[in-house]
């Protein structure tokens, strides 16, 4: 299944990424600098629907990417 | 009698009442389980169950029934084994066949870091009250004669360690057990009815009750025992919490006769296995490391378990698959459970429960009643609450969550 498009590689495999982690996002309803931290530190978002993501490609030019993925399907909506 | 027979649940439909003392949002195991503790221990029974789809039918019925208590954190390992203890006790004590066996859990190991690793556990939990125990090769191929201790020249057993309480029980049987207990109590068990929202006051501090789609129902307390859509029910008071929801899967081969004594998993292959009542090989990896919602199941998964199996224990590739399931974890930036009050006054929450939240069932409800019961957080759980982030207190034992 070559559901992912490396910039370097083109189209690949999803069996040679790796995934690197969300783009943290902070509320604005959280505006104490310490509860801030806090939410950076440890709390998700866990969205159902598109997310935007940073995946590692380790099993080819190891470069990192940032993609756009519908967590509902787990699918690569965007790259 | 096998476990085909039919048991007697009778499980009454309720109309809600247009109020309760106290809701559980989930009727899955550690739902029902608080429900069950709130009317036995506590007489409170004015408690309604509410589910959107039919009790037991998300990750209880999704996980692979292991009981054990060898964890990596002090506050852990008492907790768990409470619960060990409560499930030994508990077809005594709700008159419900489980299909409890106590056959003890086996960690295989196979690199001298891993061994350090492994004995440092072993010691933990003998000082915290749990029987664990570092073994050799020859005791691993006493204990499960199918072993290949060469592991096929790559994955060689260097040992292990011996978890005697390591149990398995059927997954359905436990939550039956739990809403039949509750039902005979009074305790409303309400399938089939999504929470859509939750009722707050005006000014947001307090939530009164949930929305439904048959109306309002107003609640002293309200308890999500959500599994993985927990960050939903929270968005809905505006609450943050540290989960990310990822796939888990799982699979069973057909049945066998010759006996699979121990339940087997390898601190390095990340595997786990265990036979069930049926004689079926249960067979479990990690989680996937990135978080979805979807249900797929996925070819890669099954082979890349398959072939790790089959280096530790050769049998099993003269076995076909019968089933693969995933259910979706809720698991816990600390890679321990959070359960008690969430800093909105009338709900509290009970999750992170990830990839270890079937042997906790017993425990984790029995010590929520205590705190719905009684206002203050018992001190068994008082470690695990939503406050430890901010505290800088986090229980990390992602090594001992079995799964990666």
């Amino acid at each position: 299944m070559r559901d992912l498009h490396c910039p370097n590689c083109g189209g690949r495999s999803r069996d040679e990424f790796s995934f690197g982690g969300e783009l943290p996002t902070i509320p604005d309803s959280v505006t104490n600098v310490e509860a801030r931290n806090v939410d950076y530190v440890w709390f998700f978002d866990n969205l159902d629907g598109a997310s935007t993501e940073r995946w590692f490609h380790d099993g080819g030019c190891r470069r990192w990417l940032t993609v756009q993925r519908d967590t509902h399907r787990d699918v690569v909506v965007e790259r | 009698m096998n476990e085909f027979v039919e048991t007697l649940l009778e499980i009454p439909w309720h109309e809600p009442k247009r109020a309760y003392d106290v809701i559980v949002i989930g009727g899955g195991g550690h739902g029902l389980s608080a429900a069950y503790h709130l009317a036995e221990r506590h007489g409170i029974t004015n408690v309604a169950v509410i589910e959107g789809n039919y009790i037991g039918s998300g990750n209880s019925g999704r996980n692979t029934t292991i009981i054990r208590s060898n964890y990596g954190v002090p506050e852990s390992v008492r907790f768990y084994q409470h619960s060990v203890d409560l499930y030994r006790r508990l077809e005594e004590e709700t008159g419900c066949w489980i299909m409890h066996s106590t056959r003890g859990l086996m960690w295989r190991v196979h690199t001298a870091s891993g061994m350090r690793g492994e004995r440092a556990r072993a010691m933990l939990n003998t000082a915290c009250g749990t029987d664990t125990y570092m073994i050799g090769p020859d005791e691993a191929r006493k204990l499960c004669p199918q072993l290949d201790v060469t592991g096929g020249g790559r994955y060689e057993v260097r040992g292990g360690s011996y978890h005697p309480g390591g149990a398995s029980a059927r997954h359905d049987r436990v939550v039956w057990a739990y809403a039949q207990g509750a039902a005979q109590r009074g305790v409303h068990i309400i399938q089939h009815t999504p929470v859509t929202g939750l009722l707050q006051s005006p000014d947001g501090s307090r939530v009164t009750g949930v929305m439904t789609p048959s109306g309002p129902i107003s609640a002293g307390m309200v308890l999500s025992a959500v599994g993985g859509n927990v960050t939903k029910v929270m968005d809905m008071a505006g609450v943050r919490i540290p989960v990310r929801t990822h796939p888990l899967q799982a699979f069973v081969t057909n049945a066998f006769a010759p006996e699979f004594p121990s339940i087997v998993s390898s601190l390095e292959l990340l595997t786990y296995v265990s036979q069930t009542a049926r004689g079926q090989l249960l067979m479990g990896a990690e989680f996937e490391a990135q978080p979805t919602y979807s249900m797929q199941t996925s070819f890669s998964t099954l082979a890349n378990v398959s072939a790790k199996v089959a280096v530790i224990l050769p049998f099993v590739k003269g076995l076909r698959i019968l089933r693969q399931w995933t259910g979706i974890c809720d698991v816990s930036a600390d890679f321990s459970p959070i359960m008690g009050p969430t800093g909105v006054d009338g709900l509290c929450v009970t999750t992170g429960w990830g990839t270890w939240g079937f042997k906790a069932i017993p425990a984790s409800g029995e010590q929520l009643a205590e705190y719905i019961a009684t206002g203050s957080v018992p001190s068994l759980i008082r470690p695990f609450g939503l406050e430890r982030f901010a505290a800088d207190h986090p229980l990390a034992d992602q090594g001992s969550t079995g799964t990666r």
